[in-house]
């Protein structure tokens, strides 16, 4: 009965039949399998649907018009391109864009740097080098409300142990040491706490591309007295870059959105310095309420996070045929 | 296939006949406010409640910093969580004119329910809407007002008073200016008393919810701020930021400045209480809720604190908190609550209320002759709540509130601009949405 042109879920729909007891295989005989497939994913479809691309659409709906979720008995009307126009002239959307990018750019840079020196050294595999990944993958483990909760009580300025050790390190007495109230301070203090959870992550990731270099590449290098640091250089980095393109990637997408860790620990405070594009928008949303406006500013994140992810998985695509 | 079913749809329709009139006699009544104190002093007063009707209580209380995102939500999707609600002073507005809560007024002339009963700021404070027309939306419930707290042992002891007046020529004690507030917080800034290293004074400025706000506006109010011209609403120009105004909130920054303990940015009601208990700084900012607690507390209860209202400047205003407490209109068990509400009216649950830790808004309890003696802090509250002024209840009032705590913040904590900036720009914030609302 089976034939080449069949598909998977042909395959799959039939041995459901066979496998099904008499009575329900013999009401499920009247549908096709292709009916039969669709039936399966159904639900999986309907619930993507509910929750992705009906949101999405309603947002874009939304975001020309002037609805304000707090008002549900005002009258709906359509703002065309108003709310588009607002958001990108909006001085204040900019001034937390930029430090959204400050945020992501810093975080990026030393979760990668840190996180690459991590994963080559574990890569040596020395003794006890099984005890000490696992030591430094704990903070990536922990809930990011329980990791900004206790960074915060560790940034006290009267109680904090950061302040006492940066205090007992430079002579600054710990009252002058106020990461999260100094303006200076306080979009360092999350860069500082994001980089301790998640360069992890990123070694994790590194790690996985420096395992995945074959032995052989270095021995003829040697055989060819290559230096360690031409071997680093021409073989290590170039090998592994795909894996650290591809945790930029991943740290990059997730720092755009974050949310959580930024208003434990500073609320977007102090003032707006530390208010990055998800808090602002969360302010936009359900502090002001102005539901509209909010959506405009939710998918102009989407396309800048779309189109930039976009133009990185391309670029990573080419390092990848390299 | 159906007859199988028959005889379990009977048993199924017999039980639920039996089980009918005790489902009626078991109703329960769901009320929504903030997880805190008081709240748990209703859940002690409401048992009486239960006892006399047989209808049960059910609570749900929220910490204060996802209280309205919690509860706003809840009434703009017409949720059926809540029977009843202790809703913020300032959602009145909204929830009026969105249709969230029931109006009272049948009610109250149908029970007897007199508002001229209610101390007037609380009527209109947290029932009324719009203001000062004779609308109601709620019952004075909870009544409250942003006031002060300070270490009577620390000011009386004579080393300290001595120093105090050599430098700076009256008796320490509890500050009538915002001057002298500033003066003693200067004075305990960075002191070390009993070994440990103390501050002058913990004030609000959190940014997330409404906490710098409440406490600049506190502050502002006595030096000349208006939100509006009171002759031609929603004219905000001159009044916003007037050049009192301006003054205002550059004391309030200096405060900040000079006499709060190191890392205080974000800090509103259970931070500054903390700060207190804990013995960092001499006076403390807070809603008057917190007395009752603060008083009971082994370290820095009793005989070692005191209570004084806000400091008077040219003007002599404090923020009024509080809440009154309304029926959903969405509740399915409307009678019910109603019936909740008259009980919570009677003059006799209210002095219950207030002997329980809640602060009632009756005059006969506030007015009662032994009320002032009551408890240490009764004086400054019902002082303080003579003077209340609250932020706009608007509609838009989430938006006022959002523009505010970002300009204040800004400027305050933030050190970004002058003051005469940061309310300028308010004055422009708050034009746009009052022009989207379409009252300008």
């Amino acid at each position: 009965m089976t034939t080449s042109h069949e598909t998977f879920t042909d395959k799959a729909a039939q041995a459901v039949v066979r496998a099904t007891p008499e009575p329900l295989a013999a009401r499920v005989r009247g549908l096709s399998d292709r009916a039969i497939a669709w039936l399966f994913i159904a639900p999986t479809i309907t619930l993507l649907l509910a929750i992705n691309i009906f949101p999405l659409f309603w947002a874009i709906y939304l975001s020309f018009t002037n609805y304000r979720a707090n008002r549900p008995n005002a009258v709906v009307q359509n703002v065309g391109l108003g709310n588009y126009s607002r958001v990108l002239n909006d001085p204040d959307i900019w001034a937390s864009m930029q430090t959204t990018a400050h945020f992501v750019f810093w975080t990026i840079v030393l979760q990668t740097v840190i996180g690459f020196a991590l994963a080559y050294l574990i890569d040596r595999k020395f003794r006890g080098h099984a005890f000490w990944t696992t030591l430094i993958l704990i903070p990536m483990m922990l809930s990011p409300a329980v990791v900004g909760n206790f960074w915060r009580f560790l940034y006290e300025p009267q109680i904090g142990l950061f302040a006492y050790a940066v205090s007992f390190l430079s002579g600054i007495p710990t009252s002058e040491i106020r990461m999260l109230g100094d303006v200076r301070l306080a979009p360092w203090a999350i860069i500082i706490v994001d980089t301790w959870m998640w360069t992890p992550y990123v070694m994790l990731i590194c790690l996985a591309g420096l395992r995945s270099i074959p032995d052989y590449i270095y021995e003829a290098a040697e055989v060819d007295r290559a230096s360690n640091w031409r071997q680093f250089w021409s073989i290590t980095i170039p090998m592994a870059l795909p894996f650290i393109m591809l945790a930029v990637l991943f740290r990059g997408i997730e720092n755009f959105k974050m949310f959580d860790m930024v208003n434990l620990l500073t609320g977007g405070g102090p003032g707006s310095t530390t208010e990055v594009a998800s808090i602002a928008l969360k302010r936009e949303a359900f502090e002001a309420w102005a539901t509209g406006r909010s959506s405009a500013f939710a998918i102009v994140l989407f396309v800048a996070v779309f189109g930039l992810a976009n133009i990185y998985v391309k670029i990573l695509n080419r390092v990848k045929q390299r | 296939m159906l007859k199988k079913w028959i005889p379990l749809l009977g048993a199924a329709a017999v039980c639920g006949s039996l089980s009918m009139p005790q489902a009626a006699k078991a109703e329960t009544l769901t009320l929504c406010w903030a997880a805190w104190d008081p709240a748990n002093a209703l859940v002690e007063l409401s048992k009486d409640f239960t006892a006399k009707t047989g209808i049960n209580m059910k609570f749900e209380f929220v910490p204060w910093t996802s209280y309205a995102d919690r509860f706003l939500n809840e009434l703009n999707s017409r949720g059926k969580l809540c029977d009843l609600i202790i809703g913020d002073s300032q959602w009145i507005g909204g929830a009026a004119e969105n249709g969230h809560y029931v109006k009272l007024n049948d009610f109250f002339a149908k029970e007897g329910i007199k508002m001229d009963d209610f101390v007037p700021a609380t009527v209109v404070g947290y029932s009324e809407w719009p203001k000062n027309t004779p609308n109601y939306w709620a019952l004075p419930a909870m009544g409250d007002v942003v006031g002060w707290t300070y270490r009577k042992d620390w000011f009386e002891r004579p080393e300290l008073q001595k120093e105090f007046k050599a430098k700076y020529g009256w008796d320490l004690d509890a500050p009538k200016t915002y001057d002298q507030l500033k003066q003693i917080g200067q004075f305990f800034q960075g002191r070390e008393i009993d070994g440990k290293k103390v501050y002058g004074a913990s004030i609000y400025t959190e940014r997330g919810s409404e906490g710098i706000t409440m406490g600049v506006t506190n502050v502002l109010y006595d030096w000349g701020f208006m939100y509006d011209n009171p002759k031609k609403p929603y004219e905000m120009q001159g009044y916003v930021n007037s050049p009192e105004a301006v003054k205002g909130l550059e004391f309030y920054k200096s405060l900040y400045d000079c006499c709060t303990p190191p890392g205080a940015s974000n800090v509103y009601m259970v931070d500054s209480a903390d700060a207190f208990k804990s013995g960092q700084v001499a006076m403390h900012m807070n809603f008057a809720f917190t007395w009752p607690g603060l008083y009971k507390d082994e370290k820095v209860g009793g005989k070692r604190i005191g209570f004084f209202p806000n400091p008077a400047e040219k003007y002599h205003f404090a923020q009024l908190g509080g809440q009154g407490i309304s029926v959903v209109s969405y509740s399915d068990k409307r009678d019910a609550a109603l019936k909740y509400i008259k009980w919570f009216a009677q003059p006799e649950v209210q002095a219950k209320w207030w002997k329980l830790g809640g602060f009632s808004c009756l005059k006969a309890v506030v007015d009662a002759p032994d009320f002032k003696t009551s408890q240490p802090y009764a004086p400054a509250f019902l002082e303080s709540m003579a003077i209340v002024k609250d932020f706009w209840a608007e509609p838009s009032y989430a938006e006022l509130l959002q523009a505010m705590q970002k300009r204040v913040h800004d400027y305050v904590v933030a050190g970004k601009g002058t003051a005469k900036e940061a309310l300028d720009n308010l004055v422009n914030d708050w034009t746009e949405v009052f022009k989207e609302d379409g009252k300008i």
